[in-house]
């Protein structure tokens, strides 16, 4: 057990942990973001996607100890931003969501994509996405809603 | 504004935002986890278990703790809750160790060893299928006399399915809780009912004392059909002995090796002709259901009743087994018994219009069935079928004629034609589910839709709230549908067989056609309704003859691939679909079902290898068992055709399964065309082309 500092959603946090815990737990479980879920605990589906240190990655491949004195953000985080209303409303219109479990997820990469590119092409944002699992949507309604979070974002 | 026309879903905000809570987000007081005990051997009997010795905190719950019944109320009472002397397949539940510290089950489970007497177990159905101890079920019906019919020719081909994993995304979960003497099961599951009145048979309570909850599902596709009920008494029971809330939520690798899946099929067909042209069809399949029959008997039904799919043949004799082994045990997904019958036939039928050197759509069309005509179980289609009109629909917005003529070498195209009967085979609906619905006006003026239908990510919520809000004229947001919970909602039927928007989507619009006289009054009142079968159904369980379905719907599908001719590595590049689904209730669950279901088939088709090696499943993460990512998908586009369905709401026939089936068989053809060999098997992979090819120069 070692005392962890790092910034989470934007406010210094700390708190009592084992140094190999995963950060997907101690976000679920002790600061109750439930937002990031498991869905492989493997690193190979997407949907446990969070920042750290702007760098996305899967939450359950992360022990505490890399994440000390780093910055972390999560879906709720995120959720907090003027970008994320834009997400929002495109995942809404496009249709995007059906089962809801890999969305946070998909926001994530979304707004990655958004931080990286300026104008991806199909490729880019299918290659962006391609780490994110959806068993529901075919993809299709999600490309859509990348497409229109960049026609929107122009504008930011 | 037209019901077609497309509105946002009434679920989605507080799911892109991660506020809405699944079955491991939701907080219990003292909460204990659970594990399970499994059998490392596929048939054995179980001559020993030894535990470490007793630590504080564990609990061991098995087949002891079991108040009543020790097995699962399905069709069958064949599946114990946990398994006792014996096991039956690699991964059997044993026992549950719970625990309020993950860390400590896992410690403690180290210890724990438990022998066996292995005995001889059946892994390919093959070895045993002739033996009728090991078939569970074997049916025939006939049309017409295979026997005395007239015919000059038989073309004869089998055809081969692996397993198929649903690989939703949120892994099964449950959650028990005793409370008062009531035992309240939470969980991710499309069908509450199964699961309380399996709940009732294990713990003998009754029905005021069991109490079941569906909470968010995250994703389903027939894989939360049946196995959630044997969670929910496994959790049920160990809440019941030590009195505290258990959670039992697999992780990933358990729920892939060792839940529910597609059943690995073998479909025999001979096809008959007198002058070219088909007189007959007998067919054969097999299906391998592993060690429980579950619900394999009414898969195999509908694999029977789906396999003559558009085409209307003067003589058939359909014949269906259901084989036992020790293999992982198989069950629902979305298609149900469809995907595999209709691959084959729909091989069957390229495979012969090749033969024949006749074009692939229009050899089908000679055969397609129209209103009036007998179905293969001497029913009659009673409704409009618009199978030309989809045909040309296809020919025209994919530029068929122009593919054909200018195919790129190294490029294939291939078509199929598939029905989905919509709900419950025969007089099902009214004979076994017997759905009642409820629709509630509120003091506030909101109405409540009181169903045991779930929201599992197919729209349910909008396409039913949706329904009610048009017949009342009020915004959908006036229309309330919570999650049900079998305290305060009636049973309308399990979310399976794509009924829901057709059955039960049906009984909320005569509840709210009723309703509409009591919108101007303050009272609060409670419109009740109950399903009851069209006349024109009429079905004998007994022979298997009369209307197998309500109403069908119907899909034309056209895939174009590229096979590269060094790696063999196959690229679907487009899929082109024609639907009708009656009237679609929303353009954009429409299309979400297509768009989902195109991707599923497409896994199917050419990814999702799924094998099975002395009974145990070698694909056990989302590494080994690869499902298509957002770089694998084709351009995808849809059309519908409008034909109202008498029966359903709005003119709404089923949607969800439909869109799944057709694309198998049509990418299969494809890859077929672009190599110039005939292909028995799926998925199609680039190693099976390569053994294709190999034996083809040898």
């Amino acid at each position: 057990m070692r005392n962890v500092e790092f910034i989470l959603n934007g406010k210094a946090v700390s708190l009592e942990t084992s140094l190999s815990r995963r950060l997907l737990d101690v976000l679920r479980e002790d600061f109750g973001l439930t937002g990031t879920k498991e869905g492989c605990g493997e690193g190979e589906c997407g949907a446990c996607v969070v920042f750290l240190d702007g760098e996305l990655v899967n939450s359950c491949l992360v022990p505490m100890n890399s994440v000390i004195g780093k910055e972390v953000q999560t879906i709720e985080g995120l959720a907090q931003t003027k970008r994320y209303r834009i997400i929002e409303d495109a995942f809404v219109m496009a249709g995007a969501v059906q089962c809801g479990f890999c969305t946070p997820g998909m926001v994530m990469a979304t707004e990655y994509l958004v931080r990286r590119y300026k104008h991806p092409t199909n490729e880019e944002i299918r290659e962006g996405l391609s780490g994110n699992i959806c068993r529901c949507t075919g993809y299709q309604t999600i490309l859509e809603a990348v497409k229109r979070v960049f026609e929107e974002v122009e504008d930011l | 504004m037209r019901i077609t026309d497309k509105v946002a879903r009434v679920d989605t905000r507080d799911k892109i935002s991660g506020k809405t809570r699944y079955i491991e987000d939701i907080a219990f007081e003292n909460l204990h986890y659970a594990r399970t005990l499994r059998s490392t051997v596929a048939k054995g009997r179980i001559t020993g278990i030894r535990y470490p010795e007793p630590v504080d905190g564990i609990f061991i719950i098995d087949a002891d703790d079991v108040p009543v019944h020790n097995d699962v109320a399905m069709i069958e009472h064949d599946m114990p809750v946990f398994a006792k002397d014996e096991v039956n397949y690699i991964g059997e539940p044993i026992a549950l160790i719970v625990s309020k510290d993950k860390n400590q089950i896992i410690d403690f489970m180290r210890g724990i060893e438990v022998t066996y007497e292995g005995l001889p177990a059946v892994f390919d159905m093959n070895d045993v299928k002739e033996d009728a101890n090991h078939v569970f079920e074997d049916h025939t019906f006939v049309k017409g006399s295979i026997e005395t019919m007239d015919y000059d020719e038989v073309f004869e081909g089998t055809y081969r399915t692996g397993y198929q994993e649903q690989l939703y995304m949120e892994k099964q979960g449950v959650v028990a809780c005793v409370e008062e003497g009531v035992v309240t099961v939470y969980g991710s599951m499309q069908c509450p009912y199964y699961v309380k009145n399996a709940l009732m048979h294990c713990t003998g309570y009754d029905e005021n004392h069991v109490r079941v909850v569906q909470v968010a599902t995250g994703g389903a596709f027939g894989g939360k059909e049946e196995y959630p009920s044997l969670l929910a008494c496994q959790v049920a029971v160990a809440a019941l002995k030590i009195r505290e809330s258990i959670r039992l939520i697999f992780d990933r690798r358990e729920d892939v090796t060792y839940t529910t899946k597609r059943h690995p099929s073998e479909v025999q067909i001979k096809t008959y002709l007198k002058d070219r042209k088909i007189v007959g069809m007998s067919c054969l399949i097999d299906l391998d259901a592993g060690p429980y029959l579950g619900l394999s008997d009414v898969v195999l039904q509908r694999a029977m009743f789906t396999l003559t799919g558009c085409y209307a043949f003067e003589n058939v004799r359909v014949r269906g087994r259901i084989v036992r082994t020790n293999n992982i045990f198989t069950g629902a997904f979305r298609g149900f018994g469809a995907p595999q019958t209709m691959f084959a036939l729909e091989q069957h039928m390229n495979q012969l219009a090749n033969k024949l050197e006749v074009d692939a759509i229009q050899f089908r069309r000679a055969y397609f069935v129209k209103k009036g005509m007998i179905t293969s179980t001497s029913g009659i289609f009673n409704e409009d079928i618009y199978l030309d009109l989809m045909a040309d629909r296809l020919e025209a917005f994919s530029g068929y004629q122009d593919l054909k003529e200018d195919k790129a070498p190294n490029t294939g195209i291939g078509v199929a034609f598939v029905p989905h009967g919509g709900g419950f085979t025969g007089s099902g609906e009214a004979e076994h589910i017997k759905a009642v619905v409820k629709l509630k006006k509120r003091q506030d003026g909101k109405v409540e839709i009181l169903v045991s239908n779930v929201e599992m990510g197919q729209g349910a919520k909008t396409a039913l709230s949706k329904i009610v809000a048009s017949v009342l004229d009020i915004g959908i947001k006036d229309v309330i549908y919570e999650d049900p919970d079998t305290f305060c909602v009636p049973d309308s039927g399990p979310t399976v067989a794509s009924r829901t928007t057709m059955v039960v989507g049906n009984l909320l619009y005569k509840a709210a056609e009723q309703l509409k006289a009591h919108m101007k009054t303050d009272e609060e009142i409670t419109i009740t309704e109950h399903f009851k079968q069209p006349d024109y159904v009429i079905w004998d369980q007994e022979t298997m003859t009369g209307n197998a379905y309500m109403a069908y719907s119907w899909s034309a599908v056209l895939a174009k691939v590229t096979v590269d001719p060094l790696t063999y590595e196959i690229t679907c590049t487009d899929i082109y679909g024609v639907y009708d689904v009656g009237i679609p209730i929303d353009e954009g669950l429409f299309l979400g079902q297509v768009h989902g279901g195109v991707v599923q088939g497409l896994g199917y088709g050419l990814m999702e290898q799924m094998v099975s090696k002395n009974g145990k499943v070698l694909q056990d993460s989302f590494e080994s068992y690869t499902v298509p990512t957002a770089s694998d998908i084709p351009e995808m586009q849809a059309i519908w055709i409008e034909n109202k369905y008498v029966d359903g709401p709005y003119g709404a026939k089923a949607v969800g399964e439909l869109t799944l089936v057709a694309v198998a068989p049509a990418v299969a053809s494809a890859v077929a065309d672009a190599i110039g060999k005939s292909l028995y098997q799926i998925p199609v992979t680039p190693e099976m082309l390569l053994e294709v090819t190999r034996n083809e120069k040898r």
